[in-house]
Parts: structure tokens; C-alpha cells; sequence
């Protein structure tokens, strides 16, 4: 599903790698931690998954697209088939719950009537059933994050990745998207998730693998954040 | 491609930027109406000179006392003249009028005027003779051979007049499209920057198109869609003032030079080979700038 050899990224304004020599096979269905101290390279790497950078060398294959030789105009399809989500978000303000999942497959050309069917099923997945019609800014940020879930599940993507989903939120409201991701996570569906949050890693057992400095340093099956941090 | 998306984005970019969106319509227009008056002269003086195209004649005016004396061209030099021109290889025509069918045509053509034909008298007036020439661009051979001839008074050279009448209107029509140009060069900026203006203020929404997989036709065409779309309210604009100019005054303004066909008139048929130049050239180039700009600054 996910497969990165021998990985460096080097952005240009900076001197120190940002990834170097990262090899990381993901399959099918798993989930995933991507934890690290700040600056580590989490971000980056999700961003390699995207295609929204190039690595420096190396090369990353994303559900059977090489990414590294991908033609730009192949790019929109390679998205279609990951969904994300953000530590803040990124809801269109003036678009309304069900007009903010609407417009991910609007803007992909999705025809009016399968929008019609798959946006209150979604909703309905996600928890939010009853509010279709409130504004981004009626909504909790558990909610918020909620619906920006809905939205990058909507298309039913083969996998979902997350950048730090919990950052915003609460303990609680953090268990309560965990339980959603999992449950994403079961419909087969792989996840990555980067995050800080130990007890979120430490309470889901799940595989972990650990960056510093860019460079993977831990890489476990059924992991915990780690000792003495 | 969802048409009815695609346009509410249209829609509602327009809307949001309407200050811009207003500035960049009034320059495309004022820089079109503008070239299209040039155009329109280029018209006019393209129909004038076919209208003078077979008029253009030499006009040889004879000395007063041969005027007077010789009404009919019966005696020399008047006679001797006519032969000459008559036999000249660069002249088509040539017509005697004596000073009393001038003093007639003179009358009808102020007719309008009558304190002036009141002034005028017969006596005032040369007989002469109206050349026509084969090749009415080369005045100067009749000019050089009949000048200071006995009997002539003057040679008189429609032509050049009428070259300082074109050379007048090719003057307008260069100073209209010099302007129209560097409107021109205002509203392309002006596209340019309303463009990055526009998806500088919907970079969330690209942001989240870009992400979820969209294509650089959906994430692009609004913007594109808007410049042509006040590109094409600005031609509409520049069409309609055209219209309305010929109609309020330019009409009025002509009228006596149309009316004794001195000039051609602007005519609908003009109009209605210029504003589709016009709606073409505001297409193309709103279509380009806003092409040309999200190429360079808006990141796909
Ligand atoms: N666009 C960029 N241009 C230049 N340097 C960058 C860019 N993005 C990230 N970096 C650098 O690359 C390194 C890794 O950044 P990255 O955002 O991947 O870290 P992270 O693990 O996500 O950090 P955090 O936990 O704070 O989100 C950092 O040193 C950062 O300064
Ligand atoms: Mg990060």
C-alpha cells in the first residue's frame, strides 16, 4: 500500500534533511502511528504520501502509483484515493456541514445525485447526523474534526491520513476521534496517523513507528510512545 | 465537469471582488471602445477613398481675361489647350466648364447658404477644365506640363487635399490605438492582478481541492471563467458606447459632410464588423492573462 526506500527529502532553505534514509513499508489495513519530537519529519513525510513534495532521493510508491515518476496531471488521481485530515481542520467557514463534505466530491465531479445519497450516509458514520445543516462555527472542535473526517472519507479512499487530528482537542473528545478512526480503520481502510500524544499511543497498542532528526529510529509492531519522554 | 459548480464559483468570485471586478470591466471597455473607434476609422477612411477612388480630378483654371472673353473655347490658347489635353496619353477625361456653369454649380452646392451666393458673382469665378486622369495618384505629370502655360491661371489638386484629409484621419486612428494600447497594457494588468487577487482570497477552498484530488480544470477554470467574463461584460460595454456614440453625435457631427459626400458615414454594417473583432480580442486576451498568471503564481 505505502512503500518508502531509501528516503531523503532536503527542502532548499534548509541545510539538514528534513527524512533521510527512510524505508517504510505500510499494507493494506493497518494502522499506524507516526510519532517523533517536533521537527522530526512527520509532516514531511505525509506530504511525500500526497505528492505534494518530491523526495531528494529515494523513491515512494503509494497504492500502486510511483510517485517519484509520476506525471503532474496523474497527480489529482493519486489524491482521490487518500483522504486527510488536519490538527485545524481547514472547514470552508461559509459552507455548511453537509455543503463542506459535498464539495470534496463536488469538485472531483461526482454526479449530483451519488453527492445526494453518500453525504447524509457519512454523516451518519461519523456521528453527525442531525447536523447537516449547522455552520462550521456552531460546531465543537470534536465535531469540527468530525466533520473534516467525514470529508476525507467520503470517497472512500484506500487510506487515511491524519497530521496530529487530536492536536486541538481534549483527552476526551481525542478518545472519542480515535474511536472513529479505528473504526474507519475496519472497514479496511489503512490509516496513518502523526501525533504528540502519548496516551492516545499508548492506549491503542498499535504499530508505531518513531522518526528523529528524520531519520526512522523505532519501528514497532504493537508499540508504545516510548520510555522517558 | 459540473457546469452549474464551476459557475456559482464564477458567480461568487466575481461578487466578492466586485471593486476589482468593476475597475477591470471600465478599463477593458475604455481600452476596446477605444480600439474600436480606431478600427471604425480605418473603416471610414477605407469607404471615403472609394468614394473619391474615380472622383479625383485635376482642376486647370484659366486667366480671367480668358474667362471672360472666350465662354465656349473657340480660340486659342483655350482651343489649343483642350486639343493638347485631349490628346494627352495621362488623361482620361477632360471637361470644359465656362464661368457661368461654375457660377450654377456653385450655387447648388451652397444652396444651403444663400448670404454666400448672394456675395459670389460670375465674374468672380475661372472657367476651367476638369481632368480626369488614368492613373489618379499621379497628378504631378498634368501639374508639371500645363503650369504657366498661356491662359492658365492655376492648377488646382483635389488629391492633395485629399491626402492631407487621410493623413489627418490615419493620425486619429494612430493616436486611438496608441491609447487603446496602453489601456490595453492597464487592463491586463489589472486581469492579472485581479486574478491572483481571486485565488489568493479562495486559496482554503483550492487548498481543500488540491487535497481531495481535483483537477487543474476545477481548481483553475473559475479564475479563468471570471477574467473572460468581465473580459466579455468589457467588450459588451466598449460595443454598446460605440453605439451609443454614433447614434448621439457622431451622426449629428457628419451629417453635413455625409450629406455632400465628403465623407463616408459610420454605418451599422461598421459597427457590425468591428464588435465582433472586439469581443474576440477581449476573449482571447482576458482568457491568456488569466492563463498566463495562474501559470506563474498560483500553485497547482
Ligand atoms: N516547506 C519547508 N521548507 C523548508 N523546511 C521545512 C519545510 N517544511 C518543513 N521543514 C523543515 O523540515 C523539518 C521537518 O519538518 P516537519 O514539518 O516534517 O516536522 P514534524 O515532525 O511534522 O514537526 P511537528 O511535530 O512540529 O509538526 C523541520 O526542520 C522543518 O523546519
Ligand atoms: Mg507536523
Amino acid at each position: 500500500m505505502i512503500r518508502l526506500e531509501q528516503v531523503s527529502k532536503v527542502y532548499k532553505t534548509s541545510t539538514r534533511p528534513a527524512l533521510e534514509n527512510v524505508s517504510v513499508q505500510v499494507d493494506k489495513g493497518e494502522f499506524v502511528f507516526l510519532i517523533g519530537p517536533s521537527g522530526s519529519g512527520k509532516s514531511t513525510f505525509l506530504r511525500l504520501l500526497l505528492r505534494e513534495e518530491v523526495p531528494s532521493k529515494g523513491r515512494v510508491y503509494v497504492a500502486n502509483f510511483d510517485l517519484t515518476r509520476m506525471a503532474r496531471r496523474r497527480v489529482p488521481r493519486l489524491r482521490q484515493s487518500i483522504g486527510c485530515v488536519f490538527q485545524d481542520f481547514r472547514l470552508l467557514a461559509n459552507k455548511t456541514v453537509a455543503e463542506n463534505v459535498a464539495f470534496a466530491l463536488e469538485v472531483i465531479g461526482k454526479p449530483r445525485h451519488t453527492i445526494k445519497k453518500v453525504v447524509p450516509e457519512v454523516l451518519e458514520l461519523v456521528g453527525l447526523e442531525g447536523k447537516a445543516e449547522r455552520m462550521p462555527h456552531e460546531l465543537s472542535g470534536g465535531e469540527q474534526q468530525r466533520v473534516a473526517i467525514a470529508r476525507a472519507f467520503v470517497n472512500r479512499p484506500l487510506m487515511l491520513l491524519a497530521d496530529e487530528p487530536t492536536g486541538n482537542l481534549d483527552p476526551d473528545t481525542s478518545q472519542d476521534i480515535m474511536l472513529l478512526l479505528e473504526r474507519i480503520n475496519r472497514t479496511g481502510t489503512t490509516v496513518l496517523m502523526a501525533t504528540h500524544d502519548h496516551s492516545i499511543v499508548d492506549s491503542m497498542r498499535r504499530r508505531v513507528v518513531e522518526l528523529d532528526l528524520g531519520r526512522v529510529v523505532r519501528d514497532d509492531a504493537r508499540g508504545v510512545y516510548g520510555v522517558g519522554r | 465537469m459540473r457546469a452549474s459548480f464551476v459557475f456559482s464559483e464564477v458567480v461568487t468570485g466575481l461578487r466578492r471582488n466586485i471593486t476589482m471586478t468593476i475597475a477591470m470591466i471600465i478599463t477593458t471597455a475604455i481600452s476596446l471602445l477605444l480600439l474600436g473607434g480606431g478600427l471604425l476609422v480605418v473603416r471610414m477612411i477605407d469607404n471615403t477613398k472609394e468614394l473619391y477612388q474615380d472622383k479625383v480630378e485635376v482642376n486647370i483654371y484659366l486667366t480671367n481675361d480668358v474667362s471672360a472673353s472666350d465662354k465656349e473655347c473657340r480660340a486659342d490658347p483655350c482651343r489649343g489647350l483642350r486639343s493638347q489635353l485631349e490628346s494627352d496619353p495621362a488623361v482620361e477625361r477632360v471637361e470644359f466648364e465656362n464661368r457661368d456653369q461654375a457660377y450654377e454649380r456653385f450655387k447648388r452646392i451652397f444652396e444651403a447658404q444663400p448670404e454666400l451666393v448672394k456675395l459670389a458673382r460670375p465674374e468672380a469665378l475661372p472657367s476651367s477644365f476638369n481632368v480626369r486622369l488614368k492613373d489618379p495618384d499621379r497628378p504631378e505629370v498634368i501639374i508639371q506640363t500645363y503650369k504657366g502655360k498661356a491662359g492658365v491661371d492655376s492648377i488646382g489638386d483635389q488629391s492633395q487635399f485629399l491626402d492631407r484629409f487621410f493623413s489627418a484621419l490615419n493620425g486619429v486612428r494612430n493616436a486611438t490605438f496608441f491609447i487603446a494600447g496602453v489601456m490595453a497594457v492597464a487592463a491586463l494588468l489589472l486581469i492579472s492582478n485581479t486574478v491572483q487577487l481571486s485565488a489568493f482570497t479562495r486559496r482554503t477552498e483550492v487548498g481543500i481541492m488540491r487535497l481531495v484530488g481535483a483537477t487543474r480544470w476545477y481548481t483553475q477554470l473559475p479564475f479563468l471563467l471570471e477574467a473572460v467574463v468581465t473580459g466579455i461584460v468589457g467588450a459588451l460595454v466598449a460595443i454598446a458606447m460605440l453605439v451609443g456614440a454614433k447614434l448621439a453625435f457622431l451622426d449629428d457631427v457628419l451629417a453635413q459632410p455625409i450629406k455632400s459626400g465628403v465623407v463616408k458615414s459610420v454605418e451599422a454594417g461598421d459597427l457590425a464588423f468591428v464588435s465582433p473583432i472586439l469581443l474576440l480580442i477581449a476573449i482571447v486576451i482576458s482568457a491568456f492573462t488569466g492563463y498566463i498568471t495562474l501559470r506563474l503564481y498560483v500553485r497547482t
